[in-house]
């Protein structure tokens, strides 16, 4: 029903440890990897939230001993040869064949353009909202992609079956439940969703605090 | 509902790379650029970017705005992504914004349990600590505690409301400003306003 990325509300972290402001990167090789991953993104054959769904399809053992940007290089590796960019016998070092989408590659010279352009999630839909901010909403439970099981889906596993308020309405947004498996777009109206955090945890550590989370209208009912 | 779809849950050809960290990004990188699929000069572009141009400094100016000026500070907890997209802060990882205020009564915290979404263009690539199993798991149940390891220590009538980043938006901490702040420059005011203190793991600098 959920993966080792689900994490939220999880015992038996230790500290959380700050940092300064820099350095941004602690190791060059980090640099590339967050550098190749945006680059190669850009070449278009898979959207983000199907790159977010390879991360999350590592094997546990392989998502907990990574450090973040081996996260990334192996989850980008694994979607590469998915999506016929590369080939398993490249991938082990074998010969290199040259690839008809090179001329879609990333110029130097284009990328300041592509980073300022993003990638907005915000689409028109037929959906119209259910929901009103101040409207009381109950999560799915449990916390599951509807559309593919097992799949990608952004209810966390502590927030299930929970009763909130409603906070805000952003309008209708990308679900990633049928994005990340290329089931289309299906926009639907985004709401953030205010939780007691006496309504997600036994042990509370003050009355008053809360947890908000942005919950797409298929993931909520009235109550 | 598509049920008969199949992916390949076990299919990981990453282990055909090779082990080490730096030597798999090496080989890639290699790969990809003999394939004619990267062009070396276009990496380099996106690190500059993101390690010299794009950080905190563009939060922090957003803030020390709405700290010095009431009108902009309205806009700007309206809406967001027009505001701060015109001072130019817009782009990846930014295209929808939302600003949250820290008052005496509510103490605002921004998480992504399920991976590390954070504002880029605000705050640039989110620090270590943000994307650790440790924030990640423990800021929604016990924001308070994760507080103390940053020497935050809350009174007990400030609420803590912990926003995890489930969608593409982005939430911003507008940290309460220091005493003192009135009459000072934009300028100046930027220098008390620290990243932490706009994810909500700090407080500003008091002058």
């Amino acid at each position: 029903m959920t993966r080792v990325h689900d994490m939220g509300g999880r015992f038996g972290d230790g500290p959380v440890v700050p940092e300064p402001e820099t350095p941004v990167f602690h190791a060059d090789w980090h640099k590339r990897a967050l550098a190749v991953t945006l680059a190669v993104g850009g070449l278009g054959q898979w959207n983000l939230d199907m790159s977010r769904h390879s991360r999350e399809q590592l094997l546990p053992q392989d998502y907990t001993r990574f450090s973040y940007y081996e996260k990334w290089m192996s989850a980008l590796a694994d979607m590469l040869v998915k999506h016929g960019v590369v080939s398993r016998d490249e991938l082990a070092g074998g010969q290199i064949s040259p690839s008809d989408l090179a001329e879609r590659a990333l110029q130097a010279g284009a990328v300041p353009a592509a980073l300022a352009k993003g990638g907005p999630a915000d689409r028109p839909s037929s959906m119209s909202p259910n929901f009103a901010v101040g409207s009381m909403v109950r999560t799915l439970k449990p916390a599951s992609n509807r559309l593919m099981d097992g799949g990608h889906t952004r209810l966390p596993a502590y927030a299930a079956g929970a009763v909130g308020r409603v906070v805000l309405y952003h309008g209708t947004h990308i679900l990633p439940d049928a994005n990340a498996h290329g089931f289309g777009e299906a926009p639907e109206p985004l709401y953030a969703v205010a939780f007691a955090a006496s309504e997600l945890w036994a042990a509370p550590e003050h009355p008053r605090d809360e947890v908000v989370l942005d919950a797409w209208q298929s993931y909520l009912e009235a109550v | 509902m598509p049920h008969d779809h199949h992916e390949h849950d076990h299919d990981h050809p990453h282990s055909l790379l090779p082990p080490e960290p730096a030597l798999r990004v090496k080989a890639l990188e290699t790969l990809l650029t003999q394939k004619g699929l990267i062009d070396p000069g276009a990496l380099d572009a996106i690190i500059d970017t993101y390690e010299n141009k794009i950080g905190p400094k563009n939060g922090a100016h957003v803030v020390a705005k709405a700290w010095s000026d009431p009108a902009f500070k309205t806009a700007l907890l309206a809406d967001a992504t027009s505001v701060v997209s015109d001072l130019g802060y817009y782009g990846r990882q930014g295209e929808h914004i939302e600003v949250v205020e820290n008052t005496p009564e509510t103490h605002n915290m921004v998480v992504c349990t399920l991976c590390s979404c954070y504002p880029w263009p605000l705050l640039g690539i989110p620090p270590g600590w943000y994307k650790s199993d440790a924030y990640r798991a423990r800021a929604v149940r016990e924001p308070r505690k994760v507080l103390a390891d940053f020497g935050v220590h809350l009174p007990d009538e400030t609420a803590v409301r912990v926003w995890d980043s489930t969608a593409e938006m982005r939430y911003l901490v507008l940290p309460m400003a220091p005493e003192g702040a009135a009459g000072m420059s934009v300028e100046h005011l930027m220098t008390l306003v620290t990243r932490d203190s706009m994810v909500g793991t700090g407080l500003a600098v008091q002058p």
